[in-house]
């Protein structure tokens, strides 16, 4: 996993990791891993910079399939373990992957805690409405109805919109992305990495494997790109266009770079001058006599 | 005969400044030379409800909060009904007449003392009924006003002469009451035989702070709950001033996994809960040992399962700490035995899992955590901190020699003592997966019989050197004796009182407290049980766990000795008990 470091602009190939996917043919995820390559060689930094963090499901191995350090934590709980490595390094850009199982059902309350502390990554989670690694039953994003094969009774509950929840919860960078559009993909990823605090990119991944119904050709039809003259300042505007159920809209939604971050708020808390831990100590058992 | 012990009880309604009462108290008795320990009892309630603030004072130094109180002051009518039972028949009951009307029956000495009346109709300074109350109490056992004039004007000047002023008429007052009405109280006078000048007053959770901050640890995350939000509390406000952070996290889960995630990222890092919450760190608790992640949780217990009795007393997470999580997952568990060893635990808590790259669960408790204590200051030039083993990119030093393996780096080399180099983000060369995943050296997840047999080996090699380094147990009687306590924790406070009054009595006891029990170190341990006829091992739950411990470990017959009510070993009823069992034993 040697960094290639060489005068020119890194390539897509420098980000590779040397474990092969282990995601099915056909998986929406391949999409997702190029656009992740491109746009990180579109920022071009050094694969020791960046960190890569997961929760567990299909789509949470891709840390195993990138040059950078990654994580590959528990399920659900990729928000906090990001958040706390921002606490510590807040230089270093932070990409976190994961399914909509991970963000959805059970981290649905971190991504919501992430999201109210700006924390200062991206967050891209691909959604395919399933459970592909315990082998196909519905997850949160699914349609009340869809019956795959482990869940043949159908999805019991409506679907959550990933979109508006992110929006009412406020969060600072709102986008859609598809897995078959790996160019677009990458560009919003790039500009997710950009942005000062939350961004969050809810990408179609489909599953080939376990559903059946939304499928690259479902979400081609059903799908279109935000308008030319769209505005993502307007946070109303977002709502509008997130509840749209036909189209399903592309693109990015809402962005407001002007909030304080997570990582502000830990700079901000500290004083211009800090002390050697024991000299802190001393101070503390002086105040205690 | 000369009095070398006190206990003061400060008992009324919540809010009615009980605690300031007892803080002022205790730091001018701090400064005058006494040692001083003190107990508190919240209310269970949110508003209002019964509280009392218990301070015993000692000429030498004392390791328990005090069986019963000498001196009450009752602050209203519950807070008599409820103290009285625990009062001295010597005792002294102070009240306040216009608010508590005594059984006719009392048979303690009883004083009335008009609290209220003084400050309000006296003073024309109502709020100042708790320094009323502070100067009687110091006058009782004969401190030098000295202490608290000075006390008062740090803590008042910055509001103002006329206010210190008021302040310093107030604790007057009190005085001057207590040598006008209180009959004999030279009984209760007591001098600092050996003084403790230059002590600190710290609480548990001030030390564990402390102990953090002298250690190198840089962030903290936790969520609010009894008795362990003190320690955030304080690191919130500490950390930032070496540069580090301490945050509020929105559960027990992200706190962990806020942990893990710094503690990735080159921290030494750490979170502070109590049982109820560690419950629900297990599940990162085993991806910490999975992915070799040095990390330190303290466990401050409480009583009983589920929510329990938040504000109480109970050693009952040592099964948590020791066993808890799915599959085979090493960890090292830590006990420290007073407030003092806080301090020194919480060091050796991140040196541990520093160097073995592993979660190190520090298991405090009520009556440690809550509870305020004088000590000696720790020399921090005696203070050895440890930091984890880096891997080095440029090859300088052994780390890069184990780290590297066909020029590449493999952030899980297998070597002899488990131990592999780690990798902070940012390190040329060093990028590698984290995984709760098996995996293999360098880190990639594999499912073979081969790589789970020999990383599970080499998981549970680094706990094998942690047991041979292990903090040196608490150790206190004489080793000569035929009968040992075997015991753990803050439950050391009373056998140290109870072997020291026992041996005025003529019987023998020795006491170990092993400072590490998870991995039980053997070396210390082993030598005790065979060295005793007779190994009793009193602990504050109902089935034993340290003793089920022992036993499975080390079988022969043990004395057990079990409360679980919610409050620590009296001194007296365990030292009752021992002689009981001694003499059916011996």
């Amino acid at each position: 996993m040697s960094s290639v470091v060489t005068a020119e602009k890194r390539k897509v190939a420098d980000y590779k990791g040397d474990e092969r996917p282990t995601w099915c043919p056909g998986c929406g995820d391949f999409g997702v891993l190029n656009a992740v390559f491109k746009a990180l060689s579109d920022h071009d930094f050094d694969p020791k910079n960046v960190i890569v963090v997961s929760g567990i499901g299909c789509s949470s191995r891709l840390p195993f399939f990138t040059n950078a350090y990654g994580f590959h934590t528990v399920h659900g709980r990729a928000m906090p373990v990001a958040a706390g490595i921002r606490a510590v390094q807040p230089d270093m850009p932070v990409l976190a992957m994961g399914g909509d199982g991970d963000a959805f059902a059970i981290g649905v309350g971190h991504l919501v805690h992430a999201i109210r502390r700006n924390l200062n990554i991206c967050y891209v989670v691909m959604d395919n409405a399933v459970y592909g690694l315990t082998k196909g039953q519905t997850s949160p994003t699914a349609e009340r109805g869809l019956a795959t094969k482990a869940t043949p009774q159908g999805a019991s509950d409506p679907a959550v919109n990933p979109l508006l929840l992110a929006l009412a919860t406020g969060c600072t960078f709102v986008a859609r992305g598809f897995s078959s559009k790996p160019k677009e993909l990458a560009d919003l990823i790039a500009r997710g990495i950009a942005h000062p605090g939350f961004a969050f990119i809810d990408t179609y991944s489909p599953c080939p494997t376990f559903n059946t119904v939304n499928t690259f050709k479902y979400y081609r039809d059903a799908t279109e790109d935000l308008p030319d003259d769209f505005d993502p300042s307007d946070f109303s505007n977002a709502l509008h266009y997130a509840a749209s159920e036909d189209p399903l809209y592309l693109g990015l939604y809402y962005q407001n770079a002007e909030q304080p971050t997570f990582e502000d708020h830990i700079k901000n808390n500290k004083p211009e001058a800090t002390s050697d831990a024991m000299t802190v100590v001393e101070d503390l058992f002086d105040q205690m006599s | 005969m000369t009095r070398n012990d006190l206990v003061i009880r400060v008992a009324g309604e919540a809010g009615e400044g009980i605690v300031s009462t007892g803080q002022l108290l205790t730091q001018a008795a701090l400064r005058g030379g006494f040692h001083v320990l003190t107990y508190s009892q919240p209310p269970s309630e949110i508003k209002g409800g019964h509280a009392f603030f218990q301070i015993r004072l000692n000429a030498y130094r004392a390791y328990s909060k005090g069986d019963s109180v000498d001196i009450l002051l009752a602050f209203n009518q519950e807070a008599y009904d409820r103290n009285a039972a625990e009062t001295k028949d010597d005792g002294l009951l102070v009240y306040d007449p216009s608010e508590v009307t005594p059984s006719a029956d009392s048979h303690f000495v009883q004083v009335e003392f008009p609290l209220n009346d003084i400050a309000k109709n006296q003073l024309k300074f109502p709020i100042a009924k708790n320094v009323v109350a502070v100067g009687a109490l110091a006058e009782l056992f004969d401190l030098p006003t000295k202490h608290l004039d000075s006390l008062i004007e740090e803590k008042w000047l910055r509001k103002g002469e006329a206010v210190v002023q008021k302040n310093l008429d107030a604790l007057r007052a009190g005085i001057d009451y207590v040598i006008e009405h209180v009959p004999q109280r030279d009984r209760f006078a007591l001098y600092p035989e050996k003084s403790h000048a230059g002590e600190i007053m710290v609480s548990g959770s001030e030390a564990i702070g402390l102990g953090a901050v002298a250690a190198g640890c840089s962030f903290m995350a936790g969520y609010p709950i009894t008795p362990a939000s003190d320690i955030k509390e304080f690191l919130e406000i500490h950390l930032p001033k070496t540069g580090g952070h301490a945050l509020q996290a929105e559960d027990e889960l992200a706190a962990i996994g806020m942990v893990l995630g710094a503690s990735y990222a080159g921290a030494k890092a750490m979170t502070a809960t109590s049982g109820p919450g560690f419950s629900l760190m297990i599940e990162m608790l085993g991806l910490a040992a999975m992915a070799e992640l040095p990390c330190v949780i303290v466990d401050a217990q409480r009583a009983g399962p589920s929510t329990g009795m938040p504000t109480r007393h109970e050693q009952g997470d040592l099964y948590q700490a020791a066993f808890a999580g799915h599959g085979e997952c090493p960890r090292i568990v830590l006990a420290p035995t007073s407030v003092r060893d806080c301090f020194y635990q919480t060091v050796n808590a991140f040196n541990l899992a520093e160097k073995y790259q592993t979660p190190v669960i520090l298991l405090g408790d009520t009556l440690l955590n809550v509870r305020s204590e004088s000590i000696p200051r720790p020399n921090l030039n005696e203070v050895k901190v440890v930091d984890r083993l880096l891997f080095s990119e440029n090859g300088n030093g052994a780390a890069s020699e184990v780290g590297t393996m066909n020029g590449e780096y493999n952030r899980y080399v297998l070597t002899d003592d488990g131990v592999s180099p780690m990798s902070i983000p940012g390190q040329e060369g060093g990028q590698y997966i984290a995984t709760g995943l098996e995996h293999n050296e360098e880190g990639l997840h594999r499912y073979d019989e081969a790589t789970h047999t020999i990383m599970t080996q080499k998981r549970f090699r680094k706990l094998e050197r942690a047991s041979l380094e292990a903090p040196e147990g608490d150790r206190f009687g004489d080793p000569e004796a035929e009968i040992g306590i075997l015991t753990w924790g803050s439950t050391v406070g009373s056998v140290i009182e109870v072997i020291r009054q026992a041996e005025e009595d003529g019987l023998k006891l020795d006491m170990l407290a092993p400072r590490m029990l998870m991995p039980l170190p053997d070396h210390e341990i082993r030598p005790f049980i065979e060295s005793k006829r007779v190994v009793i091992i009193p602990e504050v739950n109902y089935v034993g766990q340290f003793a089920n411990m022992i036993t499975s470990q080390y079988p022969r017959e043990y004395v057990r000795i079990n409360i679980f009510g919610g409050m620590p070993f009296r001194v007296d009823w365990l030292l009752e008990k021992i002689r009981e069992e001694v003499a059916q034993h011996v």
